[in-house]
């Protein structure tokens, strides 16, 4: 299978609090959902920059059921994200909160994010929402680093 | 020379997610001391130390308004802000080309006759 061409990310917000992401994949829901939700395919991608790696990956895929990614970095350290899934829709949509460790918690970013078919593929569309323009900003900065959903965005309201 | 010197301080600076949400604070506009430690619940010396550092990498300037000395970014520090967003894009169409791949793996065992064996529940190894 060969990587297509029309797999860019785009990346913008809508009003003073919410972010949206969409990105096309090459293959069915059902595989995207589960490299979503499955703790050995998430530590194999959601990794951002080289050099990081996850050696914690807790994921209880259902709703009330919490999630916890740890990622560490040789020289520059470790951080964490902690998280509840409030609706799982299997292959179609996930509904869940999350905030960042610095170590103290960011405020919460609310993530919906959904799985649609498109072309043989999918089309994978996150919004979030955050409590105010600030905080959208001071996450945007934080989280986008590591390339996580706090982090598809932050440029667009940046740059 | 020297600019080159900055650019690596500026990088260093950059290096630390606090002060990289220092920045983001301050492209909205100047901001306080206080009002800089509020969102990451530290204390006002821990904000501080992190704003020294971002005062010796050029990257923010503050001004005196009576008691307050207010901070905001510096040219240099929007410059460098652009070029670690460029850096940070990068990095996420890093994530979805590894997701990309994961993907493809993904489906070619699927095509293969043995798919799974029993779905028991998902124990750690």
């Amino acid at each position: 299978m060969t990587t297509m061409t029309m797999t860019k990310l785009t990346l913008k917000t809508e009003g003073d609090t919410h972010i949206l992401a969409t990105r096309h994949f090459a293959a069915p829901p059902e595989a995207v959902y589960r490299a979503h939700t499955d703790p050995k395919l998430i530590q194999k991608w959601l990794l951002g920059p080289e050099g990081w790696t996850m050696p914690v990956c807790i994921n209880e895929a259902r709703p009330g059921g919490k999630f916890r990614y740890e990622w560490t970095h040789p020289k520059q350290g470790s951080f964490h994200i902690t998280g509840e899934f409030l609706e799982l829709e299997p292959y179609t949509r996930i509904v869940h909160v999350e905030r960042m460790h610095l170590p103290g918690p960011t405020p919460d970013n609310h993530v919906e994010t959904t799985f649609a078919p498109d072309g043989g593929g999918t089309l994978m569309t996150i919004r979030m929402t955050l409590p105010d323009a600030k905080t959208r900003a001071t996450m945007l900065a934080t989280g986008m680093e590591h390339g996580m959903e706090a982090s598809y965005v932050r440029l667009e309201s940046m740059i | 020379m020297s600019s080159l010197l900055s650019l690596n301080a500026s990088f260093a600076a950059l290096a630390d997610p606090t002060r990289r949400a220092i920045l983001a604070r301050l492209a909205l506009g100047e901001a306080t001391v206080n009002e800089l430690a509020e969102p990451f619940e530290m204390t006002q010396p821990a904000i501080s130390q992190h704003l020294k550092v971002l005062e010796e990498a050029g990257l923010i300037v503050q001004r005196v308004d009576g008691a307050k000395r207010p901070r905001r970014l510096a040219t240099a520090g929007i410059e460098a802000m652009d070029q670690w967003l460029a850096m940070l894009r990068k990095a996420l169409e890093k994530n979805y080309d590894r997701l990309d791949e994961v993907l493809a793996a993904m489906q070619a065992e699927t095509i293969e006759p043995k798919i799974m064996e029993k779905k028991s529940k998902g124990k750690k190894p």
